[in-house]
């Protein structure tokens, strides 16, 4: 798997993206008193048939990323190459033909879908929208075909999603994300708001759908056991920039950077015996703000191996094992 | 030593345009002093209805309390005046909610929304609320406390939110704390911070703790003992270690087998439980989770199991398979 995907060719490269929103001031005369960094100098690729799993906490940057490559957001500067074109610079009409190629599904079952419009109509939209399929009957038909493939009785088309319940409706998301058989789709928190139980179907789903359409998922997520699960490579982003990104074994079995440290020693495991033996210590401190964030390495104020240096420079993303990337200048 | 809380054939219904809705179906247990007692669940089993229950918090209409007993340090809460009732919530039994912006005042400061709670409890003059709020401050670990009482919810973040309501729930030198998904709208490394909190706090001064959590690392982490529900009754109840090691009731152990776990080699595939969450309107007499059992027999249909001991010490399962369940599922694995 790994030694496929890494030759593949890259199908999205987003370089020193930039997202920083104004901050004003003033009810008329609007001042700009700011800005909020909400992603600042990320690169990243993902290659064709891969899974890349963003993680982080909340206010990191990870759905603005995601965003940015839906091109929701405008970016402030950079790059997001998408099959060698630049989205980020992409006029209106290029734009709405290649969201057909790019999907999105969201987190909340609940507002991402209409309450007045019937199942079958949600997912036919994309297809009205971009004129495919433009016969009403082979539209239905599409539409049967694409609710038995998320695993739902075709004839949940006439339901609304209020007689649905949340797992149930996540797969109504799934389906019109893929009613134009896109390629590439991001997955925001797509299975956060689910229960347990439910949670692991739509995982199960998930995979089933890539392995079935070689798509590529870009899943982000703060969950980092589902991540772990999904995901071929996973980058970790903290403060709107990515502070390590490796092979998933590698990221778990084998975390650098302190933040991921933290993180990974963060979540409770369901056993126990091992949450017994584990010596356990939270991380200090809380996220600082985007709109003012630390001086040279944003997470120097919670840091334990913080040294002065990092209070000064900023540490750039560096290779410290084969494909094992790593912005900190303190670990080896 | 009789125990803390000892809530008995506890019954809440909820009249809804769809009908009627047991969201709480007969639920008993006990807290010990000092224990942390976990209920488990997800969206719809009752968890948090019958924490509210216990504080009689149940809105009326359309919920009801329609049966059973809270028997909280030698009285039974359901039979207090609401004026008692006023004294022992946020008295002797504390309360920490989800969402910490929602419980919190806005336009109150912090201090205010402390020294309320201890003055309407304990009495006494402004200055002692005044220098016991900055204790408490001090307790929940938060540096500054007299600029921190000057300020508004608003101004802190969702970690130091949680403080506070941590802080104003043992205000009052509580015996009990329930908590409701504590740490749910937190992010982890924050929500380790507050657990943590909630944990060394519970000990030291040796207050119980219910915790309502559908995260099954959270409670293998905190709690003492567990007690599992699904559509309104405890399927399972018995240690931490009981629960996680040797389940006894079949949603347990599909519960623990369709979580992804970051100290195991990845799976290939995740084994989810199939179908979907129980209709708590259109339950019959049989076991609700039979339609989404796979060790389901004919005799699931015809009456409801009762929670009888099973597997270790201290173990209760409602599963006429129970003791059956430990060859089956090795089997089934």
């Amino acid at each position: 798997m790994t030694a496929i995907t890494s030759e593949a060719a890259p199908l999205l490269q987003v370089r020193g993206l930039k997202m920083h929103f104004p901050v004003t001031e003033g009810m008329v005369a609007r001042r700009h008193i700011g800005d909020v960094k909400a992603v600042d100098g990320v690169d990243f690729t993902i290659r064709r048939g891969e899974t890349l799993g963003l993680v982080g906490e909340s206010g990191c940057g990870k759905t603005t990323m995601g965003r940015c490559i839906l091109r929701l957001e405008k970016p402030t500067a950079g790059e997001i190459l998408y099959d060698g074109v630049d989205i980020a610079r992409l006029d209106r009409r290029a734009l709405v033909a290649l969201r057909r190629r790019i999907q999105v599904i969201f987190q909340d079952p609940y507002s991402s879908l209409n309450p007045r419009q019937k199942v079958g109509s949600i997912i036919a939209e994309p297809m009205r929208v971009h004129g495919v399929e433009p016969d009403p009957n082979r539209r239905a038909a599409r539409v049967h075909e694409l609710l038995s493939l998320c695993g739902l009785n075709p004839n949940f088309a006439d339901r609304y999603p209020h007689e649905m319940s949340g797992g149930q409706r996540q797969r109504v998301g799934i389906a019109r994300a893929l009613a134009l058989n896109p390629e590439f789709i991001v997955c925001d928190e797509a299975v956060s708001a689910l229960d347990v139980s439910i949670q692991a179907q739509i995982i199960n789903l998930l995979e089933d759908l890539r392995d079935k359409f070689n798509l590529t998922y870009l899943f982000i997520a703060h969950d980092l056991s589902v991540v772990r699960h999904l995901c071929q490579r996973v980058a970790v982003m903290y403060l709107g920039r990515v502070v390590e990104l490796a092979q998933c074994d590698e990221l778990f079995d084998n975390p650098l950077h302190p933040y991921t440290r933290a993180l990974l020693a963060a979540v409770p495991v369901p056993d126990p015996t091992v949450e017994a033996t584990r010596v356990f210590q939270p991380v200090m401190g809380e996220v600082p703000s985007p709109i003012n964030p630390p001086p040279g390495c944003v997470f120097h104020p919670r840091c334990t191996l913080a040294v002065a240096e990092c209070r000064r420079t900023r540490p750039e993303l560096r290779e410290l094992r084969p494909r094992h990337w790593v912005a900190c200048s303190e670990v080896q | 030593m009789p125990p803390l809380l000892e809530v008995k054939d506890l019954h809440t219904e909820f009249r809804t345009g769809a009908g009627m809705v047991r969201a709480v179906d007969g639920v008993s247990y006990t807290v010990e002093p000092g224990e942390t007692v976990a209920i488990v669940g997800e969206s719809g089993s009752g968890k948090s209805v019958g924490a509210l229950s216990l504080l009689r918090l149940i809105p009326d209409p359309p919920g009801r309390i329609t049966q059973g007993q809270v028997l909280f340090d030698g009285r039974d809460l359901m039979t207090l005046s609401p004026e008692e009732m006023r004294q022992v919530r946020g008295g002797d039994i504390g309360m920490v909610f989800q969402e910490p912006m929602t419980s919190l005042n806005p336009v109150l400061t912090i201090g205010r929304q402390i020294t309320e709670t201890i003055e309407q409890h304990r009495g006494g003059d402004v200055a002692a609320a005044q220098r016991r709020a900055v204790e408490l401050l001090g307790l929940v670990g938060i540096a500054d406390a007299e600029r921190r009482l000057k300020q508004y919810p608003h101004q802190l973040s969702g970690g130091m939110r949680q403080r506070i309501m941590i802080a104003i729930a043992l205000a009052c030198g509580p015996k009990l704390i329930i908590a409701d998904e504590p740490t749910t709208a937190l992010d982890v490394t924050i929500q380790a911070q507050i657990l943590e909190l909630m944990q060394q706090l519970t000990r030291r001064l040796g207050v119980a703790l219910i915790i309502i959590t559908h995260n099954l690392g959270v409670v293998a982490r905190y709690a003492n003992r567990v007690n599992v529900m699904y559509a309104g009754r405890i399927v399972e109840s018995g240690s931490a270690a009981a629960l996680y090691h040797t389940p006894r009731h079949p949603y347990t152990i599909a519960l623990l087998r369709s979580v992804p776990r970051l100290d195991r080699p990845r799976q290939a595939r995740l084994d989810p439980i199939e179908g979907q969450p129980p209709d708590l309107t259109r339950l019959d007499g049989g076991c609700a989770f039979r339609p989404r059992c796979r060790f389901a027999v004919a005799r699931c249909a015809e009456a409801k199991p009762a929670l009888l001991p099973a597997g270790a010490a201290g173990q209760f399962a409602a599963c006429y398979r129970s003791n059956e369940l430990g060859a089956l599922a090795g089997e089934a694995a």
